[in-house]
C-alpha cells in the first residue's frame, strides 16, 4: 500500500505541484525589499559613512591638528600636515583622506578630542573616477557645512551612550 | 489600378518578393519585441516569487528596462579570444539565431496566417530545431574555452536526448490528427477547450513541456550555464552582441516551444468556448494569450525549481520520458484503431 502510495504520488508529481503552488502564494506577498533610490532603510546615528570636518557655530574649523586620527587610522589613509596660524593658533595646512584606503572602522571620529572629524550618514558618494576619492580639505570642510545638522543630531544621540 | 497592384504583387517576381520580405518582418519584428519584453516578463516574475520588485526604474514600471539592456549589448565591443576560431566564432551565434527565427515560418497564427502552409510543417520544425544544436556546439568548440567546451557538450547531450520524447509526443498528436500540416493539427482541434489535445493527451503534454524545458536549457535543465560550474557554459566566451544573438535566439526558441505547444495541445488560435462573444475575439489574440500562458509558467518553473544533477537529467530523458511516450505512442494507436476513430485522410 505504501509503495502503491509513493508511485502515485511520484507520478501525479504532488511534490512539484506543492512546490508551484507555494511559489504561486508567494507572487501576490507584498515585497519586502526596499524600492532603493526612492525610499531608503533607516540608519543608526553611529552610521559610518563618508567623513566630514566639522566648524563651530561661529564658523570656526574645529580640528586643532594633534593628528591622532592620522597616528590611529589602521589603513593609513589620512595624511595631515599643520603649522601656526597667523593668529596663533595651529591649524592644518593640508587635511587629506584616501578614501580608497579607508575601512570605515570609524577610529578616527572615536579619536578625534573636538569632534571635528566626523563619520557622516551619506553613503552614496561613489565617483566616476579613482581620482576623486581622493579627498582634501576643502572637500570634506564642505561636507561637513553640507551635513552639520544631521551630524550634530546623530552626535547629540549618540551622547548618552559614550 | 488595384487589379494592376495586384497583379504586380501575385506574378512578378519582385512583387511576389516584397510580399514574402513584409511577411517575414511581420512575424520577426513583434518576435523581437516579444523576446525582450519576455526577458522582462521573466525578471518580474522571479522578483515577485523571492518577493523583490524586479526592474522597476527604466521607464514607467521599468518597461523600457529591454530597451536598455538591448542597446548596451548593441553598443559594446565583440570580444574575440585570441585562440578562439574566429570565424567559427562569430558564425556561431549566427546560426542559433537564425535557426530560432527560421522555424517561425510554417507557425500559423491564426486561419490561413502562416508563412509556409507546408504539409510537414511539424517535422521542418522538428528539423530546424535538431540544427539549433549546431549554433551551440560550434560556439563551445571555436571558443577555445573549457567552460564553453563542457557546456557545449552537455547542451548537444541534452538536446538530442530530448529530442526523442519530444518526437514521440509530436507522433502521438499526428496520429490523432492525420496530418503533419500545423494549421490541421489546429483545426483538428475544434470545439469546446477540452476537446484541445491536452486533455486527452495529459501526459504527453506534459512530457511535452518538461522536454521543452530541457530542449531550451531552461531550469531545471540549465545544466549547460550551470553558473556555479560552468561560469554560463557555452557562451561563456561570448560579449556584447554576440551574445544578444545566443540570448535573442534562446529566447526566441522559448516563445517557439510555447507556440509548438499552444498549437499542438491548446488549440493554437481557437478560443476556449466556441460561442459568441468569445468568437469576435481575433484568433491571433487567442494564440497570443496561450503562448504568453505557457512562457508564463516557464518563468514559474525557473523561479520554482532547482537544477537537476546531470545523471538525473539523463535517466529522466533516457528511462522516463522515453518508455513512457513510446508507451502513449502504442496505446494511442491502438485506442484510435480499435475504437475506430481514425482519422480520414
Amino acid at each position: 500500500m505504501a509503495s502503491l502510495d509513493r508511485t502515485a504520488r511520484s507520478f501525479l508529481l504532488s511534490e512539484l505541484v506543492t512546490g508551484f503552488a507555494l511559489t504561486l502564494k508567494y507572487m501576490f506577498k507584498p515585497k519586502v525589499t526596499v524600492n532603493y533610490p526612492y525610499e531608503k532603510g533607516p540608519l543608526s546615528p553611529r552610521f559610518r559613512g563618508e567623513h566630514a570636518l566639522r566648524r563651530y557655530p561661529n564658523g570656526e574649523e574645529r580640528c586643532i591638528a594633534c593628528k591622532l586620527c592620522e597616528a590611529i587610522c589602521p589603513a593609513q589613509a589620512i595624511t595631515i600636515e599643520a603649522e601656526p596660524r597667523d593668529d596663533g593658533s595651529r591649524r592644518t595646512t593640508r587635511y587629506d583622506i584616501d578614501m580608497t584606503k579607508c575601512i570605515y572602522c570609524g577610529f578616527c571620529q572615536e579619536a578625534c578630542p573636538v569632534d571635528a572629524i566626523v563619520e557622516g550618514p551619506n553613503f552614496e558618494f561613489s565617483t566616476e573616477t579613482r581620482e576623486e576619492l581622493m579627498y582634501n580639505k576643502d572637500k570634506l570642510l564642505a561636507n561637513g557645512d553640507r551635513w552639520e545638522p544631521m551630524l550634530a543630531a546623530n552626535l547629540h544621540a549618540d551622547a548618552p551612550y559614550r | 489600378m488595384t487589379a494592376d497592384l495586384i497583379r504586380f504583387f501575385t506574378t512578378n517576381w519582385i512583387g511576389q518578393a516584397i510580399v514574402i520580405v513584409a511577411q517575414c518582418l511581420a512575424v520577426t519584428i513583434p518576435l523581437l519585441v516579444a523576446v525582450a519584453y519576455m526577458t522582462y516578463v521573466d525578471r518580474k516574475v522571479w522578483a515577485s516569487i523571492q518577493l523583490r520588485r524586479g526592474p522597476n526604474v527604466v521607464g514607467p514600471f521599468g518597461l523600457l528596462q529591454p530597451m536598455a539592456d538591448g542597446l548596451k549589448l548593441v553598443l559594446k565591443e565583440t570580444i574575440v579570444p585570441s585562440s578562439a576560431n574566429g570565424v567559427l566564432f562569430i558564425i556561431a551565434p549566427m546560426i542559433a539565431f537564425m535557426t530560432a527565427l527560421v522555424a517561425w515560418a510554417v507557425v500559423p497564427f491564426d486561419d490561413g496566417w502562416v508563412i509556409a502552409d507546408i504539409n510537414v510543417g511539424i517535422l521542418y520544425l522538428f528539423a530546424i530545431s535538431s540544427l539549433g544544436v549546431y549554433g551551440i556546439i560550434i560556439a563551445g568548440w571555436a571558443s577555445n574555452s573549457k567552460y564553453a567546451f563542457l557546456g557545449a557538450l552537455r547542451s548537444a547531450a541534452q538536446m538530442v536526448s530530448y529530442e526523442v520524447s519530444i518526437g514521440f509526443v509530436l507522433i502521438t498528436v499526428l496520429l490523432c490528427v492525420g496530418s503533419l500540416n500545423l494549421s490541421k493539427v489546429v483545426l483538428a482541434q475544434s470545439g469546446w477547450f477540452f476537446n484541445w489535445f491536452w486533455l486527452p493527451l495529459l501526459p504527453m503534454f506534459v512530457i511535452f513541456f518538461v522536454s521543452a524545458l530541457a530542449e531550451t536549457n531552461r531550469t531545471p535543465f540549465d545544466l549547460p550555464m550551470s553558473e556555479a560550474e560552468l561560469v554560463a557554459g557555452f557562451h561563456t566566451e561570448y560579449s556584447a552582441m554576440t551574445f544578444g544573438l545566443f540570448f535573442l535566439g534562446e529566447y526566441a526558441n522559448m516563445i517557439l516551444l510555447s507556440a509548438l505547444g499552444a498549437v499542438l495541445f491548446l488549440g493554437g488560435w481557437m478560443s476556449p468556448i466556441p460561442y459568441a462573444p468569445f468568437t469576435w475575439v481575433p484568433g491571433i489574440v487567442w494564440f497570443a494569450f496561450k503562448i504568453a500562458f505557457l512562457l508564463f509558467i516557464f518563468s514559474w518553473t525557473k523561479g520554482t525549481l532547482p537544477r537537476y544533477r546531470y545523471d538525473q537529467l539523463m535517466r529522466l530523458g533516457w528511462k522516463v520520458f522515453l518508455p513512457v511516450s513510446l508507451g502513449w505512442v502504442v496505446l494511442t494507436a491502438a485506442v484510435l484503431q480499435f475504437g475506430g476513430w481514425v482519422p480520414k485522410l
